[in-house]
C-alpha cells in the first residue's frame, strides 16, 4: 500500500514536470519568455493581498463545482450538464431576488432565499439529465451537453427579454441589484467570508459523506458496478437521480454565489466556465475529495496570475487554460502508464 | 507439432505459480493437463500462448528454441489458444469473426474465407451458418468457430482452457471427435482441465500441476484415485446424498410465460418447496436462465403468476423479491455479483441493513472477518474482490447471503471451480436447506444436477419438462432430454402427475 503511494506520487509528479515543459515550449514557440511569464503568474496570483483575495473569490465557484462533480463521478456519472445547473442557478437566485427586492422583507432573508433558491434551480437542472438518463435512455454526456446549450439560451433570452435592463438590453447583463441585496464582502474587497465558508462546508460535507456514511458506499458501488449494487440490494436508479441532485445543488449555490457575490446581477457567461474547470479538477485529483481543495485552489491561482500576462508580456491569458489542459492530460497519461507497466510486471 | 517446455519459472510476487516446469509433447498428442485453481495450469498456458513470458525456461517447437512474444506472435509459430470463455466479438457475423486476426490488405477476401470456412466446417460436421450473428450461437458453437478460425490461420497445437464448461453432452462428444480427428492429423493438443471424466475419454497422456509445480505424468490406463490424490495431494470424497424433506411451498410459478428476444416459455408451472434442491438443465439458452431470472423478479412475465410464501409478486421488482427472502447469485461473479475496487468488507457492509447514517467501521470489520473465516476465503477483511481467485469469490458471494432465506436462485453456482471449492460451496448450500430455504440452480454439468438435486427440471427451446425426481433419473436420459429426445414419453408422464 505504502509503496504504491510513493509510485503514485513519484508519476503525478511526472505529470507536473512534463505538463510545466510542454507549456515552457509552447510559449517558447511564442517566442515569449517561459522564466518571466511563470514569475508573472506567481505574483500575480499570490504576490499580494489582493491578489491571493482575488484567488480565492474564483476558488470559490471553482470548489463548489469541484464538490459537486465528486459526487456524480463517485457514482459512475460524467455530468457534463454541470455549466448548465451552474446557469439555472444563477437564472433561479436572480428571479428570486427579483421577485422580492421589492418587498418588506429583511435584506437577510432575501438573501438566504436566493441561496436556497440557487441550490433548487440547480439541483431541478441536474434531475432533467438524470431523467433522461434513467427513463429515456439518454447518457448524462449527452443530455448535460444539450441541457448545457438550452440553459445558455434561457439565460440569453432573460437577459435580453424579460429580464432587459429598461431602455437597452446589452451583453453586460441585468440592471445590478441595490447594495443591500450584495452578500457582505470584507471591508475594501470583494471577497464574502459567507461565500468561502459556504464552499468549505461543502467539501467537508462532501468529503465525510463519500467516506464513512452508508449513503457513500452504496453510491461507489452504483458507481463501480451498478448491476452488482442492484442484486445486493441499491436502489440504483434512486441513487443516480440523487447524485445528481446533490451535484445539483452545489452547481446552483455556485451559480447563486456568482449573482450574490461577484456580479450582482445575471450576465450571459454566469457560468464562467467553472464547471468545465470542476470537471478537469475532479479528474485531476482522481476523485478524492481530500485533494479537491488546494488543486481548485492551484487552478484558481493560474487563472488569476494569468491576467496581467497580456499587459506585462503581450502574452494571452489563456496559457493558464494551455497549462491546465496539459497537467491534467499528462497525469491522466501518468495513470495509463503506471497501469501498463504494472501488468507488465 | 512438438511442442516442448523446458525449466519454466514465473512467480507473481511471492506465488511461485510455475515452478520449474518441463514438458515435452510429441506432435499427435492429446496431452492432458489437470489440476486445481491456482495450481498453475493458466499461467503455463499463457506463458506458452504469449500472453506473458516466463521469469527463466525455454520453449522449443519442433525442436527450435524460441520467444513468443504476444497471441499473435503464437498463432504466427504455429500455437492457438481456445480460451474458457470464447473470445468472440456476438454483435458480429459469424464470417467476420472469423477473418478477425488474420494478417491481410484493408479489404478481407470474404470469398475465399467463406470458402475456407465451409469446406473446414464440413471435414468436422459442424454446421454453422457464416452469415449468422455470433450472439445467437451456444458456447459449444462459439467454441467450434473458434477451432474452424485456429486452424484457418495454420495452428498446429491447440491449447484447451476448461473447454467442457458450459456446453452440452452431444456437443462435448463432438468436440472431443474432433479433437481426436485433429491428432490423428499429427495435432499436438494440450487440454486444461480440472475434470477426471473428460481427461479420461480423451487424453493420451496426462500430467498433474500441484502449487506450481508438475507432480505426476500418467498414460493410460488411468487410475483416478492416484489422480485425484496427487492434484489435492488428499483423497476427496463426494459427500453423499441426503433426501430433502420438503416443507411448505416456497414458491409458485403459476402457468408462467416468459419471452426474451429469441425465446418463448409457455406455461411454466412449479412448486418450490422449503428445503429442496431444484436443478434445471439444459443447453445454454435453452431458457433456463430467463425462468431463474424470472424466479427472482429479475424478468417480468408476460402472463401467469410468480407468488412468493403465498404473496403474490407478479411484475414487481427484484427488491420486492428480496424482502421476501429471494436470493440472486449470478453466473458472471465480476460483471453482476460482487463490485471490482470495494474491498470485502465494503461488500459485507452494502449486503447488510443499513444502522443509521455512518457506517461503524469497527464493527463492519468484526463482521468481515467472522465471515472470511466461516466462509474460509483465502483474502483479508481489505482485500478487493477482484484479487481473490474464483473460488473465494464465489465463496464470498455465498458469504454475502443475509440469514434466513426463503429461496436461493443460482446460477452455475460451481462453474470453474475445483473439486474441493465445488465440495465446499454445496456443503454451505446444503445447510442453508437444512435451514429451510430452498434452492434453484442453473449447471451445465449433469453429473452436478443429479447429485445435488431432489428435482431436475430440464429445459429445451423454452419447453420445460414436468419435475423429474432426481433418483430416478440417468445422465443419459437427462443427455437425451437435453439434446431434445424422448420428449413425447415425458408429455405423457405429465399428464398422469
Amino acid at each position: 500500500m505504502r509503496n504504491s503511494r510513493w509510485t503514485n506520487l513519484i508519476f503525478q509528479l511526472i505529470a507536473v514536470i512534463l505538463a510545466l515543459g510542454f507549456t515552457t515550449l509552447v510559449m517558447l514557440i511564442a517566442k515569449a519568455p517561459p522564466l518571466d511569464a511563470f514569475k508573472n503568474i506567481i505574483i500575480g496570483s499570490i504576490g499580494s493581498w489582493t491578489k491571493i483575495s482575488d484567488v480565492l473569490i474564483s476558488w470559490t465557484p471553482l470548489l463548489l463545482a469541484t464538490t459537486g462533480l465528486l459526487i456524480t463521478f463517485t457514482a459512475g456519472l460524467w455530468n457534463i450538464g454541470i455549466e448548465g445547473q451552474m446557469m439555472i442557478g444563477a437564472v433561479f437566485s436572480t428571479w428570486v431576488l427579483r421577485l422580492l427586492q421589492e418587498s418588506t422583507l429583511p435584506p437577510a432573508l432575501i438573501l438566504g432565499l436566493a441561496i436556497l433558491g440557487g441550490m433548487l434551480g440547480g439541483a431541478l437542472w441536474a434531475l432533467l439529465t438524470g431523467v433522461l438518463k434513467t427513463f429515456g435512455g439518454v447518457n448524462e454526456i449527452f443530455g448535460g451537453l444539450g441541457l448545457n446549450f438550452v440553459a445558455t439560451s434561457i439565460n440569453l433570452w432573460l437577459i435580453f427579454g424579460p429580464w432587459k435592463r429598461p431602455g437597452v438590453a446589452s451583453m453586460s447583463g441585468t440592471i445590478p441589484f441595490p447594495e443591500t441585496l450584495w452578500l457582505p464582502t470584507l471591508p475594501g474587497s470583494r471577497l464574502s467570508l459567507w461565500a468561502l465558508g459556504l464552499a468549505l462546508i461543502s467539501i467537508v460535507l462532501v468529503y465525510f459523506l463519500l467516506r464513512g456514511t452508508y449513503f457513500g458506499l452504496r453510491l461507489k458501488a452504483v458507481g463501480k458496478n451498478a448491476k452488482a449494487a442492484y442484486l445486493l440490494g441499491v436502489p440504483t436508479w434512486q441513487y443516480s437521480l440523487a447524485a445528481f441532485a446533490l451535484c445539483g445543488i452545489f452547481a446552483g449555490l455556485a451559480g447563486a454565489m456568482q449573482v450574490l457575490v461577484v456580479y450582482h446581477r445575471l450576465i450571459p457567461s454566469i457560468s464562467s466556465g467553472y464547471g468545465y474547470l470542476g470537471l478537469m479538477v475532479a479528474m485531476l485529483v482522481n476523485y478524492q475529495a481530500l485533494w479537491a481543495a488546494p488543486v481548485a485552489f492551484f487552478f484558481a491561482a493560474l487563472n488569476i496570475g494569468s491576467i496581467q500576462l497580456p499587459v506585462v508580456l503581450k502574452l494571452d491569458s489563456t496559457l493558464s487554460g494551455v497549462l491546465q489542459g496539459t497537467l491534467v492530460l499528462f497525469v491522466l497519461l501518468m495513470q495509463g502508464a503506471r497501469q501498463k507497466l504494472g501488468i507488465r510486471n | 507439432m512438438n511442442v516442448d517446455l523446458r525449466h519454466i519459472h514465473k512467480t507473481f510476487g511471492k506465488v511461485h505459480a510455475n515452478d520449474d516446469i518441463s514438458l515435452d509433447i510429441p506432435a499427435g498428442t492429446i496431452q492432458g493437463i489437470l489440476g486445481e485453481n491456482g495450481a498453475g495450469k493458466s499461467t503455463l498456458m499463457k506463458v506458452l500462448s504469449g500472453f506473458i513470458y516466463a521469469d527463466a525456461g525455454e520453449i522449443r517447437l519442433d525442436g527450435r528454441a524460441t520467444t513468443i512474444h504476444s497471441p499473435a506472435d503464437a498463432i504466427r509459430q504455429g500455437i492457438g489458444m481456445l480460451h474458457q470463455d470464447p473470445l468472440d466479438f456476438p454483435p458480429m457475423k459469424i464470417l467476420d469473426n472469423f477473418l478477425l486476426g488474420r494478417a491481410g490488405g484493408l479489404f478481407p477476401d470474404r470469398k475465399t474465407a467463406r470458402r475456407d470456412f465451409l469446406a473446414l466446417a464440413a471435414q468436422f460436421d459442424f454446421s454453422l451458418d457464416p452469415e449468422a450473428y455470433v450472439d445467437r450461437l451456444t458456447v459449444g458453437e462459439r467454441q467450434q468457430l473458434e477451432i474452424l478460425r485456429l486452424l484457418w490461420l495454420g495452428a498446429r497445437a491447440l491449447i484447451l482452457d476448461e473447454p467442457t464448461t458450459g456446453i452440452s453432452l452431444p456437443q462435448k462428444e463432438k468436440l472431443f471427435a474432433t479433437l481426436k480427428k485433429l491428432a490423428a492429423q499429427g495435432m499436438t493438443i494440450l487440454f486444461v482441465s480440472h475434470k477426471l471424466e473428460d481427461v479420461e475419454a480423451l487424453c493420451g497422456r496426462v500430467s498433474v500441476l500441484r502449487q506450481g509445480k508438475l507432480v505426476e505424468m500418467m498414460t493410460p490406463p488411468f487410475d483416478a484415485g492416484r489422480l485425484v490424490e496427487s492434484m489435492f495431494g488428499k483423497q476427496v470424497t463426494l459427500a453423499a446424498r441426503t433426501p430433502a424433506r420438503p416443507g411448505l411451498v416456497t414458491l409458485r410459478a403459476q402457468n408462467l410465460s416468459l419471452e426474451d428476444s429469441r425465446l418463448q416459455i409457455h406455461q411454466a408451472n412449479l412448486d418450490v418447496r422449503a428445503g429442496e434442491v431444484i436443478g434445471l438443465a439444459g443447453m445454454e439458452g435453452s431458457g433456463q436462465t430467463l425462468f431463474l431470472r424470472a424466479c427472482a423478479g429479475l424478468l417480468h412475465p408476460v402472463a401467469g403468476k410468480t407468488l412468493v410464501g403465498g404473496r403474490d409478486l407478479t411484475g414487481q421488482a427484484h427488491h420486492a423479491f428480496k424482502k421476501q427472502g429471494v436470493a440472486y447469485l449470478p453466473a458472471s461473479r465480476m460483471e453482476e455479483g460482487l463490485i471490482p475496487g470495494l474491498t470485502l468488507t465494503d461488500h459485507f457492509v452494502l449486503a447488510e441493513k443499513m444502522r443509521g447514517v455512518f457506517i461503524n467501521r469497527e464493527a463492519a470489520l468484526g463482521l468481515a472477518r467472522q465471515r472470511i473465516s466461516a466462509f474460509n476465503i483465502k483474502g483479508t477483511p481489505a482485500s478487493t474482490v477482484e484479487s481473490l481467485s474464483g473460488g473465494n469469490q464465489q465463496r464470498a458471494l455465498l458469504a454475502l447471503l443475509q440469514t434466513p432465506l426463503n429461496l436461493i436462485l443460482l446460477e452455475h453456482p460451481t462453474r470453474g471451480l475445483d473439486i474441493e471449492s465445488t465440495l465446499y460451496i454445496w456443503a454451505k448450500l446444503k445447510e442453508r436447506c437444512a435451514q429451510g430455504s430452498a434452492i434453484l440452480f442453473i449447471s451445465a454439468d449433469l453429473d452436478e444436477i443429479l447429485q445435488y438435486s431432489d428435482r431436475v427440471l430440464v429445459f429445451f427451446a423454452g419447453r420445460v419438462s414436468p419435475p423429474l425426481d432426481a433418483a430416478q433419473t440417468s445422465v443419459t436420459q437427462l443427455g437425451q432430454l437435453i439434446g431434445g429426445k424422448g420428449w413425447e414419453t415425458l408429455a405423457g408422464e405429465a399428464a398422469h402427475a
